[in-house]
């Protein structure tokens, strides 16, 4: 479902930071990208969330060029897709429930269905009593999972997480790993990046592994090995 | 769908208004003031034009005639310069309301009114007072007051003067002066509306500025352009409403204080009276100033974090 074909990109510095990624996802898998600090992970999110376009090659989603798209297209694009970042980004002045509820509402889903499915979704990240806490108010490990609540409410097609227990403790790390892993046992496909060996050896999945922009290795069940 | 939409985009904007309230007393504040400086330059206008009015009311062109004039080539004449398409009004001053009018302006002054008994007859003429629709006009007026032109062939003789070319010097430099000021005060104006628009936009831009992040995000997980614009705009509304409806309260005191203050200055101005019986139109343009204002600033600031 989601093809880089040949995709490199250089910065107008001269910095090449991606150097001929050819690589596809399947739908349903769960593939975690490691790799050293400035391997390419975040660039290869970047590109996928179309925040920035290849210098070479195309990323394609099922048979659309993602970074062709433009206005409506280029938004539901983004609707099948859920981001967690490291940094939670959560909006500081919605709480939690809010933060969820905007992007039903952003996608145009019905207020009925959003008070039925966003505290449903906040209990499955188990959150449901901090609903109307602020961002603020909530700790680390509790804002990613209002993130992950956030992207998978739509029901995306792939839920992207970008490093996102960079910020957390073992214990809050292992939880959003058990939400991730549920999400993909349902269906969804999970591309995750992570510096995380105990996460990438404990699940078993998919590896592909970068450096210097390249994939060096890219493994069915792998490990994390570097 | 639509109106869902509204409503959601709507709801955001109030809920933004309120929960960064800072940031929204800091615009309020800024647009005020820009709306203040657009009242300040309404009421200044409209001093402006009364104060010439009442100057133009004292220029006029007068024609003097000769005691034996009479009435029927008095009332002729006034009726030939009426035709003028530069005349506003013609009025006519008979010789019994000279005398009388003399008498009033000299009524203290005994020696005056002795030697003026002592005459034993009256010795004004009558006169018609000619007043143009625009002090530009009078030189236009009085070129076609010759004694021998068509208009006064009627009563060549009892013409006794034309005052205009008296009266030039102070018509021209009167034309100068409003010439000036209103240059001076169009360019003024200018600048300093071009000058708190440019604050306006600025102090949004910054407060739109620490919403980049969120812009982001809200474009990462699907949401369109209008559904991110909507709630600034509906916040951007709320300024030029609130703004326009304090400017409009803390004017209706400042213009009691300046009408209690300059109304030896100016007789007869109330600028109170004034801007009450205009409050619906400058309503109406402050709001559409503020409205334009921050909606337009407002989404120049965002279009900027659309961009991803």
């Amino acid at each position: 479902m989601l093809y880089f074909d040949r995709v490199s990109k250089e910065y107008a510095n001269g910095n090449k930071v991606l150097d001929n990624i050819s690589l596809t996802v399947h739908k349903g898998e769960l593939v975690s990208v490691v790799g050293h600090s400035g391997a390419g992970k975040t660039t290869l999110i970047k590109l996928l969330l179309a925040e920035e376009g290849p210098t070479e090659g195309t990323v394609s989603f099922h048979s659309d060029n993602i970074h062709e798209l433009r206005g409506n297209d280029m938004t539901n694009y983004r609707r099948k897709i859920g981001v967690v970042f490291q940094d939670f980004r959560l909006i500081p002045n919605k709480t939690a429930y809010e933060n969820v509820a905007f992007a039903m509402e952003a996608a145009g889903k019905h207020d009925d269905e959003i008070s039925e499915d966003v505290p449903h979704v906040l209990d499955l990240v188990d959150l449901k009593s901090k609903m109307h806490h602020f961002p603020h108010q909530l700790s680390g490990g509790e804002q990613q999972r209002v993130a992950i609540a956030r992207a998978i409410i739509n029901r995306p097609e792939i839920i992207i997480a970008d490093e996102p227990t960079g910020n957390l403790d073992p214990l809050n790390t292992y939880d959003i790993v058990q939400i991730l892993k549920k999400i993909n046992d349902l269906g969804t496909t999970v591309i995750l990046t992570t510096h995380n060996k105990g996460i990438v050896d404990n699940l078993g999945r998919r590896v592909i592994t970068m450096e210097d922009g390249r994939i060096t290795r890219d493994q069915k069940s792998g490990k994390f090995t570097m | 769908m639509k109106t869902t939409l509204t409503k959601r985009i709507v709801t955001a904007g109030l809920r933004g208004f309120y929960r960064n309230r800072t940031v929204s007393l800091s615009s309020i504040f800024i647009l005020t003031i820009t709306l203040s400086i657009i009242t300040a330059f309404y009421l200044f206008h409209a001093i402006f034009t009364y104060t010439l009015d009442q100057i133009r009311e004292k220029v006029d062109v007068r024609i003097y005639f000769t005691t034996d004039a009479t009435e029927e080539q008095i009332t002729d004449v006034k009726a030939k310069i009426l035709g003028l398409s530069q005349v506003k009004a013609v009025t006519y001053t008979s010789r019994e309301q000279a005398l009388l009018d003399f008498k009033q302006k000299h009524a203290g002054d005994q020696l005056t009114l002795q030697a003026l008994d002592e005459l034993g007859v009256n010795p004004f003429g009558a006169s018609l007072s000619i007043v143009a629709k625009d002090t530009s006009q009078y030189e236009a007026i009085a070129n076609q007051l010759t004694k021998d032109s068509p208009l006064l062939s009627s009563a060549s003789g009892a013409v006794d003067q034309i005052n205009y070319y008296q009266l030039k010097d102070s018509i021209d430099k009167l034309n100068n002066i409003i010439g000036w000021v209103n240059t001076v005060g169009f360019w003024l104006s200018i600048i300093f509306i071009l000058m708190s628009c440019m604050i306006v936009y600025n102090t949004i831009r910054l407060a739109i500025f620490v919403y980049r992040d969120e812009i982001a995000v809200m474009k990462l997980v699907g949401a369109s352009n209008m559904f991110i614009r909507g709630p600034f705009v509906v916040e951007a509304i709320l300024y030029a409403v609130v703004a326009t409806i304090i400017t409009l309260v803390i004017f209706y005191p400042a213009t009691i204080w300046f009408t209690k203050k300059t109304v030896f200055f100016f007789e007869g101005m109330n600028l109170n009276s004034y801007y009450l019986t205009h409050i619906l139109s400058l309503s109406g343009l402050l709001l559409l100033s503020g409205l334009l204002l921050s909606i337009i600033s407002s989404l120049l600031a965002v279009r900027k974090y659309l961009k991803v």
